[in-house]
C-alpha cells in the first residue's frame, strides 16, 4: 500500500480519523472519508487515470466536479457494476473499486494507443465520410471493430441486485444549487415561510465555499446559513441530488444518490430515487464552471482547472503539484495560485494580458510568486504526465504570439480561460443565452416566466454579490408565490469579508502556434477527442452553424455533454468565421444535465410491476383448481386446465370435445362491460354500432360491431337491452378501453345533446360462459325463477334472475357455436357462482375449459377476434357486411365507402386447411398464389388451431377475393423459417354451418 | 411535463390524460355521406405555430374530454374547458 504523498499534513474537509482503502486498476490505496475517488487518487500520486476515447491518449484528472471529461472510471463489480462514472464526483467509501476505462491490456501501455499517431484518419468527419458515402459496405466489416475500440465503458452483464424508488414532490420554491446564492436564496424564501425545496448535487452544502480555505469568515457564514436551514420546518434540504432535467410547467427531474456513496445500499434504502418535482418557481444558483484554454498538448496529465487545482488543496488537503504553473487569461486563478503557494507548492503565472490590477500584483510580490505578463502557454511536454511548459511571449488583443521565450518545468500546470455560467436548466427550456462582452461569458437572456437566476449562475462576482443575489431571487420568488416578503430580507446571519474583485478577464480561448510550430494535439472537447484542427476541418467543409459543427465533430456529444467543450468551441468558431460569438449563437441543450441510470426512471416498475396484472373475481379458485394461467393483455386468464399427466393440446382437446358433446364453462370476465343509460341510449347506440339497436326488444340482445369514424372495425360485442332506457354492453378483453373512451368521447364532444350516460363495470360483474348441448339443462338445474325453454328463452334472450341465492343475469349467446349461456354475476359472488355450477356439474358431464379451447371452438366457427379486427379490417373484409344497417347512418358509415376499402381485390375472411396431410400452419404465414412467393402476396394467416371437432389443423385468413376461391389451393409461406405449406381455402365456418345447435 | 388545470378535480400532470388530437374541426353530420367532408374531418390537420385547440381526456381523473388551448412554440396552456361546453367548433351534431 503506498504513501498518501499528495496529502497535506493539515487542513482540509477531510476526516482523518476515518480512513479508507480503496482500489484501482488492481492497487490498493487508501485515503480519508471525506475525498473523492480523484482527491483520493491524486493524494497517492495517481495521475493518469484512463485513456482517451478516440485516439487513447493517456489523460488525467482535470477537474473537481461534475465538469470532469476525462476521469471516467468504472465502479463495483458484477451486477452493481457502473461504467463512465466520473471519478470526481465519486465519494470514496471503504473496499471501493474502480478500474480505468478505454485501455487495453493496460492503462499504462495500451495497444490502440496507436491510433494516436495515426489521428489524420481518425479526422472529423472520418466515420461519416467512411462509411456513409459511397463505400457504405466498410461500415458492415469494420463496425466490430471500431465499436470495440471506441465504446463507451462496458455495461454490467449481470441483473442489478439494487431498488430504485420514484417519488413526487412539490414545492413553492426549488432553488437549484446549495452555493452561496442558493442558500441565500432558500433563506429568504424559506424566511418568508413559502415550501422551499433546496437541491444540491454535492453532499455537502457550501457550493464554491467548500474550495475555500478553512476557517475563513465564510466558512462561519455557511455555518449559521446551513444551521438556520434546517431549523425552518417549511425548508426541504436535498444533498447528493441532481436536477438534471427541466421540463414544461415547472416540472423538474431529479436524481437522489441514497445509497452511491456506500459500498451497497442501506438494506431498507433504494440505491437512487427518481423524483419528479412540481414548483411553482424555480431559483437557478447553479453557479459556473472553469473554462480550458487550448493549446499544444493541454490535454496532457498534470494539466488540470486553476479552480480544481484549488479545490484539491483547500478542501481535500491533496497538493496535486509542488512545482506549479498557472496558465490564465483572468483574475480569478489568482486564488488558486495563492493557495497552493500557501500550502508550500513552487508557483509561477503566465498571464496572457500585459498587466493585472495593482491589489492583485501586490499580493502575487508578497506570496513571492513569479508573474510572466503578457505571455502564453504554447504548448505543455511530457509523456504521462507534464514536464514542462512552452511560454512565449503573447499579445492578447491581437492574438499574436512570439517564439518560444522559455520552458518552465512544472509538475502541475493549471488553466483558466475564464468562467461559463450553469444554465443549461435553462437552455433545456429554449431560454435564450445572451454573450456579456465585458465579463467574456454566456448569460441568460429572456428568463422565462417562473424561473430566476442568481449568484455566479447570473455571473455575479464575488461571494458578497453572490448572497446579496441569491437572497433577492429567493425573496423574489417567495413573493411570486403570495408570501409577504421577510422582515428583514437582507439581513446575513453573519458579516461577509470584502475581497478584491475578481473580475478582469481577456477572451483569449485558444492560443496560436508559434512562428514555424505545428501543432496538432490541441484539444477543445477531452471527453470526445474533438481538437482545434477538427473544428476548421469542419467549417472548411462548410459546417458553419453550430449545430451542423457539433453533430460533424460530435463535439458536445459525449456524456459530460460539453460542460468544458461547448464555449470554446463556440469562441474557436466565432473567431475562425470571423463573427462575433453572439452572432454564432449555441447549440440545443436537451435533458439530462448529467447521465441518468435506467434503473432509476424505472423505479420500482420492473418484472410483474411493470404492468399492474388484472385478474378475474374466481382467480383464486381457478389456482386451487390448478388451472395454468396466460397473460392476455393486462389480465391474467386461466389457459386450460391440465389432469394429471395432460399436456396442454391433450388438455384443451378435451375441454373443447366436452363442449361440443355434453357443456363446459369458461371464466369470461375479462369481457368489457359498459352500462349505458338514458333517454337518448337507444338513439346512442345505433350511432355508434352499424346495426340497428333502437329496434332491439327489451329481453333481447344483438351482435353489433363498431367501426372508426375512418371506416375501419373497431371492435364487436353483444349488446342486451335491459329495459326501455338501459342497455348493457360487453367488448372484447382488448378493446374495453378503447371502446368505452370513444364513447366518452362521442357523448361528450360530438353529442353532448345525448342524454346518455356510460359507465364501465367491468369490474363490477363476474362473467362465465356456460355451452354445450346439456348447457340449458345444467342451467335450469340451478335456476327456479326463469323458464329456461326454447321457446320462452330462445337464442340471443336475455333474463334476469337468480342463481341459489345470487342474481343474475343470463344472456343466451354463443361464441363456440353451440347452444351457450353466459351468466352475469356481482364480482363479489363470483366464486360462489363458479362453485354453484360446478358442484352441479358432474351429472351433466361438465367440464371447465381455458381460452385455449375457447379460441379452437372459436376458430371452428369461423368467428373473428383481435386476430381479425387488427385496426386495418372493414365489415366486408370480414363477411359482415349485411351488419351495415342501409337506413340509418352511424359512425364510419360515410368513409367506409372510401374508394380503396371497397376495392373488390381486398383480402377476404376465409377458412385454410392443409391440402396435402394434416400439416400445421402458423398465424403470420404469407399466402401466395402457388410458386408466386413475392411481395405481401395476396393475403395472410391470421389464427390457427387445432380442431378437435374436425380432427385436423385450421386456420383463419384473409385472401384477396377469398370467397370466390372456395376450393383453391394456394401457398402458405413463412420466409422465417423457410417454410411452405399448400393450403386450400374453403368456408370459414367449420362446423355446424346453419347454426342449427345454436337455436336447439 | 405539462401541468393541465381539469376543471373538475384541480390542476394535475399530463401523465393523467391522454391526448385526443385537433379541437379545431369535428364530424360532420352523422348523416352527412359527403366523404370530402368526412375525409377533413378526419384526416386534415393544421400544423400551427402558436395557438392550438386540441382535446385531451382525464383518462385517469374525472374521465371528462376536455378542450384545451395550447402554444405549440411555448406550450403554455391559455384555457382548459370541458369539451361539452366548448365552442361548436369542438364537434358537430349527429343529425
Ligand atoms: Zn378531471
Amino acid at each position: 500500500m503506498s504513501e498518501q504523498t499528495g496529502r497535506l499534513d493539515r487542513g482540509g474537509r477531510i476526516d482523518r480519523s476515518r480512513p479508507m482503502s480503496f482500489v484501482f486498476d488492481g492497487r490498493a490505496y487508501r485515503g480519508f472519508f471525506g475525498d473523492t475517488l480523484a482527491s483520493a487518487l491524486l493524494a497517492n500520486g495517481v495521475h493518469l487515470v484512463g485513456r482517451s476515447f478516440k485516439y487513447h491518449r493517456p489523460r488525467g484528472i482535470y477537474a473537481a466536479g461534475v465538469e470532469e471529461p476525462n476521469a471516467l472510471v468504472g465502479l463495483r463489480q458484477g451486477g452493481r457494476h457502473e461504467p463512465n462514472v466520473v471519478a470526481t464526483t465519486v465519494e470514496l467509501f471503504d473496499g471501493l473499486e474502480a478500474s480505468s476505462q478505454h485501455r487495453w491490456p493496460s492503462l499504462d501501455f495500451d495497444v490502440m494507443s496507436v491510433i494516436d499517431r495515426f489521428s489524420r484518419v481518425f479526422a472529423s468527419g472520418f466515420y461519416y465520410k467512411t462509411f456513409m458515402g459511397p463505400f457504405r459496405g466498410a461500415w458492415m466489416f469494420y463496425e466490430k471493430f471500431i465499436r470495440r475500440a471506441a465504446g463507451f465503458g462496458d455495461p454490467p452483464l449481470e441483473p442489478d441486485p439494487d431498488r430504485y424508488e420514484k417519488g413526487h414532490a412539490f414545492c413553492d420554491v426549488l432553488v437549484i444549487g446549495g452555493g452561496p446564492s442558493g442558500l441565500a436564496a432558500a433563506l429568504a424564501a424559506g424566511r418568508s415561510g413559502a415550501r422551499v425545496v433546496l437541491v444540491e448535487d454535492g453532499a455537502e452544502l457550501g457550493g464554491a465555499l467548500l474550495s475555500r480555505p478553512q476557517g475563513g469568515d465564510t466558512d462561519a457564514w455557511l455555518a449559521s446559513a446551513v444551521g438556520e436551514l434546517k431549523g425552518l420546518p417549511n425548508v426541504r434540504l436535498m444533498t447528493r441530488t441532481t436536477v438534471f432535467g427541466a421540463y414544461d410547467n415547472l416540472v423538474f427531474g431529479l436524481l437522489e444518490r441514497v445509497g452511491d456513496h456506500l459500498p451497497v445500499p442501506a438494506p431498507d434504502q433504494p440505491r437512487q430515487r427518481y423524483w419528479i418535482l412540481r414548483a411553482r418557481q424555480a431559483v437557478l444558483a447553479t453557479g459556473m464552471l472553469e473554462r480550458p484554454i487550448v493549446f499544444g498538448n493541454n490535454d496532457l496529465p498534470g494539466v488540470m482547472l486553476a479552480s480544481a487545482g484549488r479545490s484539491y488543496v483547500n478542501r481535500y488537503a491533496v497538493i496535486p503539484g509542488r512545482s506549479v504553473v498557472v496558465f490564465t487569461n483572468n483574475d480569478t486563478a489568482y486564488g488558486a495560485a495563492l493557495d497552493l503557494k500557501a500550502a508550500g507548492a513552487d508557483v509561477a503565472v503566465v498571464d496572457v494580458r500585459g498587466a493585472i490590477g495593482a491589489e492583485l500584483d501586490r499580493a502575487v510580490r508578497e506570496a513571492g510568486i513569479a508573474l510572466h505578463a503578457g505571455c502564453a502557454v504554447a504548448r505543455a511536454n511530457g509523456r504521462k504526465r507534464v514536464r514542462n511548459v512552452e511560454v512565449c511571449v503573447f499579445d492578447a488583443v491581437r492574438g499574436r504570439i512570439g517564439a518560444t521565450k522559455s520552458r518552465l518545468p512544472c509538475d502541475l500546470l493549471l488553466v483558466s480561460g475564464g468562467w461559463t455560467p450553469t444554465l443549461q436548466l435553462l437552455g433545456q427550456r429554449g431560454a435564450p443565452l445572451a454573450y456579456d462582452d465585458k465579463r467574456a461569458m454566456l448569460i441568460a437572456g429572456a428568463v422565462p416566466a417562473g424561473y430566476r437566476v442568481a449568484g455566479s449562475a447570473a455571473g455575479e462576482p464575488g461571494v458578497r454579490q453572490r448572497v446579496a443575489s441569491g437572497m433577492r431571487q429567493g425573496g423574489a420568488a417567495a413573493e411570486a408565490c403570495g408570501y409577504a416578503p421577510s422582515p428583514e430580507p437582507g439581513v446575513l446571519p453573519v458579516r461577509l469579508p470584502d475581497e478584491p474583485a475578481m473580475t478582469g478577464i481577456a477572451p483569449v480561448a485558444v492560443i496560436p502556434d508559434p512562428p514555424g510550430a505545428g501543432y496538432r494535439k490541441k484539444f477543445v472537447d477531452f471527453q470526445h477527442d474533438v481538437g482545434y484542427d477538427d473544428i476548421a476541418l469542419a467549417l472548411s467543409e462548410g459546417y458553419e452553424s453550430i449545430e451542423h459543427l457539433k453533430r460533424y465533430t460530435t463535439l458536445g456529444m459525449a456524456p459530460d455533454q460539453g460542460k468544458t467543450s461547448s464555449f470554446n468551441a463556440l469562441a474557436i468558431a466565432a473567431q475562425m468565421l470571423g463573427r462575433p460569438i453572439a452572432a454564432v449563437g449555441t447549440t440545443t441543450f436537451r435533458p439530462p444535465y448529467r447521465p441518468v441510470s435506467i434503473g432509476a426512471l424505472a423505479g420500482a416498475e420492473t418484472g410483474l410491476h411493470f404492468k399492474p396484472t388484472r385478474r378475474s373475481p374466481m382467480h383464486d379458485l381457478h389456482a386451487r383448481n390448478g388451472a395454468v394461467f396466460i397473460t392476455t393483455g393486462l389480465w391474467l386468464r386461466p389457459w386450460y386446465y391440465p389432469m394429471p399427466g395432460e399436456s396442454i393440446r391433450e388438455a384443451y382437446v378435451r375441454e373443447a370435445d366436452a363442449v361440443r358433446k355434453s357443456v363446459g364453462m369458461v371464466d369470461v370476465s375479462s369481457l368489457g362491460k359498459i352500462d349505458v343509460q338514458g333517454p337518448d341510449a337507444a338513439e346512442f347506440l345505433n350511432r355508434v354500432y352499424t346495426n340497428a339497436f333502437d329496434t332491439l326488444p327489451v329481453g333481447r340482445a344483438r351482435y353489433g360491431v363498431m367501426l372508426r369514424p375512418d371506416g375501419i372495425v373497431i371492435d364487436d360485442g353483444t349488446t342486451s337491452r335491459l329495459a326501455e332506457h338501459h342497455y348493457f354492453m360487453t367488448t372484447t378483453t382488448a378493446g374495453a378501453g378503447a371502446v368505452m373512451t370513444f364513447l366518452e368521447y362521442l357523448l361528450q364532444t360530438a353529442w353532448p345533446d345525448l342524454k346518455v350516460q356510460v359507465t364501465s363495470v367491468t369490474s363490477q360483474w363476474a362473467a362465465i360462459a356456460v355451452a354445450g348441448p346439456r348447457s340449458r339443462d345444467l342451467i335450469a338445474s340451478l335456476v327456479r325463477d326463469v323458464d329456461m325453454e326454447n321457446a320462452a328463452f330462445p337464442f340471443m334472450g336475455v333474463r334476469q334472475g337468480h342463481l341459489g341465492a345470487i342474481p343474475v343475469r343470463l344472456l343466451r349467446i354463443s361464441f363456440s357455436g353451440e347452444m351457450a349461456y353466459e351468466i352475469y354475476a356481482p364480482a363479489g359472488c363470483g366464486e360462489t357462482l363458479w362453485r354453484a355450477i360446478s358442484d352441479a356439474g358432474p351429472a351433466f358431464d361438465l367440464v371447465p375449459y381455458g381460452i385455449e379451447a375457447l379460441g379452437a371452438l372459436r376458430i371452428e366457427k369461423g368467428h373473428v377476434a383481435g386476430a381479425e379486427i387488427d385496426g386495418r379490417t372493414t365489415l366486408a373484409d370480414m363477411g359482415l357486411a349485411r351488419m351495415a344497417s342501409k337506413k340509418k347512418p352511424f359512425i364510419g358509415s360515410a368513409l367506409m365507402q372510401r374508394e380503396g376499402l371497397l376495392d373488390a381485390h381486398r383480402p377476404q375472411l376465409v377458412g385454410l386447411e392443409s391440402a396435402s396431410g394434416d400439416m400445421a400452419l402458423r398465424a403470420g404465414a404469407i399466402l401466395c398464389e402457388p410458386g408466386r412467393h413475392q411481395g405481401h402476396g395476396i393475403g395472410f394467416v391470421s389464427s390457427v388451431t387445432y380442431s378437435p371437432a374436425l380432427g385436423r389443423h385450421v386456420a383463419l385468413g384473409f385472401v384477396s377475393r377469398g370467397l370466390s376461391r372456395e376450393g383453391d389451393v394456394i401457398d402458405a409461406v413463412f420466409p422465417l423459417r423457410g417454410e411452405v405449406t399448400p393450403v386450400r381455402v374453403r368456408s370459414a365456418h367449420f362446423v355446424d354451418p346453419e347454426g342449427r345447435r345454436l337455436n336447439a | 411535463m405539462l401541468r393541465i388545470a381539469c376543471p373538475y378535480c384541480g390542476e394535475r400532470d399530463q401523465v393523467e390524460f391522454t391526448y385526443g388530437g385537433d379541437a379545431a374541426s369535428g364530424f360532420p353530420a352523422l348523416a352527412d355521406a359527403d366523404l370530402d367532408r368526412w375525409t377533413d374531418a378526419v384526416f386534415i390537420r393544421d400544423n400551427p405555430r402558436g395557438e392550438h385547440r386540441e382535446l385531451w381526456q382525464h383518462q385517469h381523473g374525472c374521465r371528462q374530454w376536455l378542450y384545451v388551448v395550447r402554444d405549440t412554440v411555448t406550450h403554455a396552456i391559455q384555457s382548459v374547458v370541458p369539451a361539452r361546453d366548448a365552442s361548436p367548433a369542438a364537434g358537430a351534431d349527429g343529425r
